[in-house]
């Protein structure tokens, strides 16, 4: 019998995982702007911006930690230039919000600040539009979209693979980090974007504005999840997964992996756009040192700690190591990076399947003893 | 006419020199008017004897002063009759002789042209250099004489050059000929700008004169573009070198023994701790050695890093064989927790490893064309690796077994060959390679706790063009990817030179995705 197609799309929705994400989309979405406005800020309660603002800035990246275990996890191809993909998103978006900041910069111009400095009378080219929020909402998918595309038509007809893939994609966002740290290049330089003030009209610094956007969020988060759960439950994701696991087979059976790997890597180029684009207004800066080759290399880490190849595991590692981040760089600072690169270690060396792996892993051992007694 | 004039006044000029300074012309030092000073001195200059020189240098002390109707130098408290030298009674009043900055500038040419005639040849040949830039028409009669006196053939040849220039302002038609035909040999930008008036019709009148100067213009253009080429490739050669020798170590753990090492950017900055290391050692127990302080760095720089790789190999990379995409990661990690002790041990800034002083100057192979020689040494030093490299490689017991142990690991048990020792040794010695490329990078570069990760994208895209497995191929990718940089930073800037050969790789990569140098073979994997 044929089911409709929303209906097969729910049904990959488990009913534990349907329970959780409730009750995570209750939270994100009614109780944290409740606690946020109905209590005064010294209450017990009070949910802080800073809180909202972390919170909000590691949502964002566990979009770009689904995205990166939907190639990596189930595609088995580690990228290390997924930050770049994240930066084209933000660095699209800040050019709505350079445009919305309008004559109230330093120089009271119409163009933005860097380009007054740089004595430039017009906006480049490929700013034309940027002041309409559809056509940049438009730009954030479409730009990384075609980037990946091309990168990984060319990368995948040639059927390379493994290390050699992650090497060029380190290379590719080595090379549009110094393509961006020029001033020439219109996207100001190494300061890149920063200053903003509106957004659709409204201040950016409002609270109100910061629950939309950490809403926001929010919901793109979930549904990158119910997304990826449909996706690789799919007919397609098994076949990704053969791809994976034994590519000649596949391709002797008779499939192409170029169409199947093309896809997947476009669809994670995208969500890390999306997440981009989210990302610069929570934050207020978007620069190149979002392309360097650490930042992505700490992608592989998120999905690698919460475990790859499972879908709750990527959002776990992001929030487990950015919270950490946030609470090394504070109290610790000199100690985060001996913390970062153990976890690197630790996980590749006795955690290859993660937190959820390990977490597994107890409950197995747990239920033989039960067994046995 | 005019020339018989000219040729009297010189003729005068150089009677006059035998002879102490002109009385009047000393007078006119201490005018009240500048010009009037201006002109004493310069025609004080043309006498060239020991006297006009121990005036001029009173002058620009600011110890020549007037008394009276009387030029005098006073030093502290002897004094003397300027024009005669003799020593005389210190004058009760003397108004001292202002020197504002444009008679300084005078002064300065002028004292550099009389130091022409001294007796040291170092000094000739250091003020004939000096005169190559600022030389003026009124100099045409002294650089002559000059000339004439002079024996020693590179001042020689130096002052021909300055006498050429000054006398392009020449009212003598066949006097600017052959300058301008003097002048055509050389390649420096300064004498190209000279020489540019003169193609001009507004300014020279002479046509053969005109003529000449277009085509001495074009001549030195030439050169100049020559010794640019030459210049570029050689720093390209630099460059690769310096590529090469970041990328040899890892050419062994990820050429031979398949091992993604992304640590191998800190080995190299472990190499270049050793040389400050050796240099602080030198410094505080055998500073007359201190020049010899590298030498010393080269095995600690090498056993160092070695050592390092020893514990790397042992404790993390060890466990991965076979797991590529996972070493990658663990070797990031340990990569970042050297970067981090290195800060804790030496501090977040850069340290100061200097050149010693047999590193410093350089071959000057063509006027504008100087090879420094710490550049030379660091190629040469490149090769030494290499050469170490391949003999250990190949002519080795060592070498054979990594070669082994890489091809067949399972055959090279059977028959005998430790393979575990074996990878800790090889890894080793990549890990040792890397040191020594640290200690050479330590004399060029920054030495600091990033220093690592400014290197790593690059040693991995020159063993990747190059073709895993082939040391070859790691040179001949080296070589070509400096030169090629070099040359596009001659017309795009570093930064774009950088982006394109990254953009060029990659795209290589796709055609090739074996490397330069492949193994020919068929396999579906």
């Amino acid at each position: 019998m044929h089911t409709p197609f929303t209906l097969r799309f729910l049904s990959s929705i488990d009913r534990k995982s349907g329970i959780a994400l409730a009750v995570f989309l209750a939270v994100a979405l009614l109780a944290v702007p409740l606690l946020h406005s109905a209590f005064p800020p010294e209450s017990l309660f009070h949910v802080s911006t800073y809180a909202i603002t972390l919170v909000g800035k590691i949502m964002c990246y566990a979009i770009v930690a689904i995205a990166m275990d939907l190639i990596w996890g189930y595609g088995g191809i580690l990228s290390l230039g997924h930050g770049l993909f994240f930066a084209l998103g933000g660095y699209t978006f800040g050019m709505y919000l350079m445009r919305q900041i309008g004559r109230d910069g330093s120089y009271g111009a119409d163009l933005p600040d860097f380009m007054v400095f740089l004595d430039w009378k017009e906006l480049p080219w490929y700013w034309h539009g940027s002041d309409s929020f559809l056509w940049v909402a438009l730009l954030v998918v479409l730009v990384p979209a075609l980037v990946a595309c091309i990168f990984g038509f060319f990368a995948f007809r040639s059927r390379i693979k493994g290390v050699y893939f992650s090497i060029i994609t380190q290379a590719l966002t080595y090379a549009a980090m110094l393509l961006f740290f020029r001033n020439e290049t219109g996207f100001g330089g190494n300061n890149g974007f920063t200053d903003f003030k509106r957004i659709l009209g409204y201040s950016i610094t409002a609270p109100e504005t910061r629950l939309v956007l950490f809403g926001l969020t929010a919901l793109l988060l979930a549904a990158t999840f119910v997304f990826a759960k449909w996706l690789v439950g799919s007919k397609y994701g098994r076949v990704l997964t053969a791809i994976r696991d034994a590519e000649s087979r596949v391709m002797f059976i008779g499939y192409n992996p170029l169409w199947f790997k093309l896809f997947v890597w476009t669809v994670s180029a995208v969500l890390c756009g999306i997440a981009g684009a989210l990302y610069v207004p929570q934050v207020g800066i978007i620069n190149p040192s979002e392309m360097g080759v650490a930042n992505s290399i700490e992608i592989a880490i998120w999905v690698a700690v919460g475990g790859r190849g499972t879908l709750i595991g990527p959002i776990i590692g992001a929030f487990v190591v950015n919270l950490a981040k946030s609470w090394f760089t504070v109290s610790f600072p000199e100690y985060w990076l001996f913390f970062l690169g153990l976890l690197f270690i630790v996980v590749t060396l006795l955690l290859p399947q993660g937190l959820i792996g390990l977490w597994k892993s107890l409950r197995q051992a747990r239920a033989g003893k039960g067994g046995k007694a | 006419m005019f020339k018989t004039l000219l040729t009297l006044l010189f003729a005068v000029c150089a009677l006059s020199a035998q002879a102490a300074p002109d009385p009047a012309l000393v007078r006119q030092l201490a005018d009240e008017d500048s010009s009037q000073k201006v002109a004493a001195i310069q025609q004080l200059t043309q006498t060239a004897d020991p006297d006009t020189l121990r005036v001029l240098k009173a002058m620009s002390e600011d110890s020549l002063y007037l008394a009276g109707d009387k030029v005098v130098v006073i030093d502290g408290d002897a004094a003397f009759d300027a024009a005669s030298g003799a020593a005389i009674k210190k004058p009760e009043t003397a108004d001292a002789v202002t020197v504002n900055n444009r008679l300084r500038g005078e002064l300065a040419n002028a004292l550099a042209a009389l130091k022409l005639f001294d007796a040291d040849p170092a000094v000739r040949l250091a003020s004939a250099q000096k005169l190559q830039s600022s030389v003026s028409p009124a100099m045409v009669p002294l650089l002559a004489r000059a000339l004439a006196q002079e024996s020693d053939e590179k001042i020689k040849s130096l002052l021909t050059l300055a006498h050429a220039q000054a006398n392009l302002g020449n009212r003598d038609p066949a006097a600017r000929l052959a300058a301008v035909r003097a002048l055509a040999k050389t390649s420096s930008p300064a004498i190209k700008t000279a020489l540019l008036p003169l193609t001009d019709k507004a300014n020279e009148a002479d046509s053969r004169v005109r003529y000449a100067a277009i085509s001495a213009v074009k001549a030195i253009d030439s050169n100049l573009s020559r010794t640019e080429k030459i210049g570029q490739i050689f720093s390209g050669l630099s460059l690769g070198s310096i590529l090469l020798l970041g990328a040899l170590g890892l050419a062994i753990t990820y050429g031979v023994m398949g091992i993604i090492n992304m640590a191998h950017g800190e080995l190299l900055m472990v190499g270049a701790y050793s040389a400050y290391a050796m240099q602080s050692l030198f410094r505080s127990y055998f500073p007359e050695a201190i020049d010899w302080y590298l030498l010393a760095a080269v095995p600690v720089g090498f056993f160092a890093a070695a050592l390092v790789g020893v514990v790397m190999e042992r404790t993390v990379i060890r466990w991965l064989y076979g797991r590529t995409l996972e070493t990658l990661l663990a070797t990031w990690g340990l990569s970042l927790v050297m970067i981090q002790g290195a800060r804790l041990l030496f501090g977040a800034q850069n340290v100061e490893v200097a050149n010693p002083s047999w590193m410093s100057s350089g071959i000057e192979l063509l006027p504008n064309l100087v090879l420094p020689w710490n550049r030379l040494i660091i190629i040469g030093f490149a090769l030494f690796v290499l050469a170490l490299v391949w003999v250990l490689m190949n002519k080795t017991r060592l070498g054979m077994f990594v070669r082994a142990v890489t091809q067949n690991r399972q055959m090279a048990g059977c028959v005998g060959v430790p393979t575990s020792r074996i990878d800790t040794l090889a890894f080793a010695l990549g890990a040792g390679i890397a040191g020594l490329g640290g200690v050479a990078l330590s004399q060029i570069s920054n030495v600091g706790p990033d220093m690592g990760q400014g290197y790593i994208v690059d040693a991995f895209m020159v063993v990747v063009l190059g073709g895993v497995g082939q040391l070859a191929g790691a040179v001949w990718a080296a070589l070509g990817l400096g030169v090629v940089t070099k040359l596009l930073e001659g017309w795009a800037g570093a930064v774009i030179a950088k982006i394109v050969a990254l953009v060029f790789i990659i795209i290589f990569i796709q055609k090739r995705p074996q490397g330069l140098f492949a193994l020919k073979g068929r396999f579906v994997e």
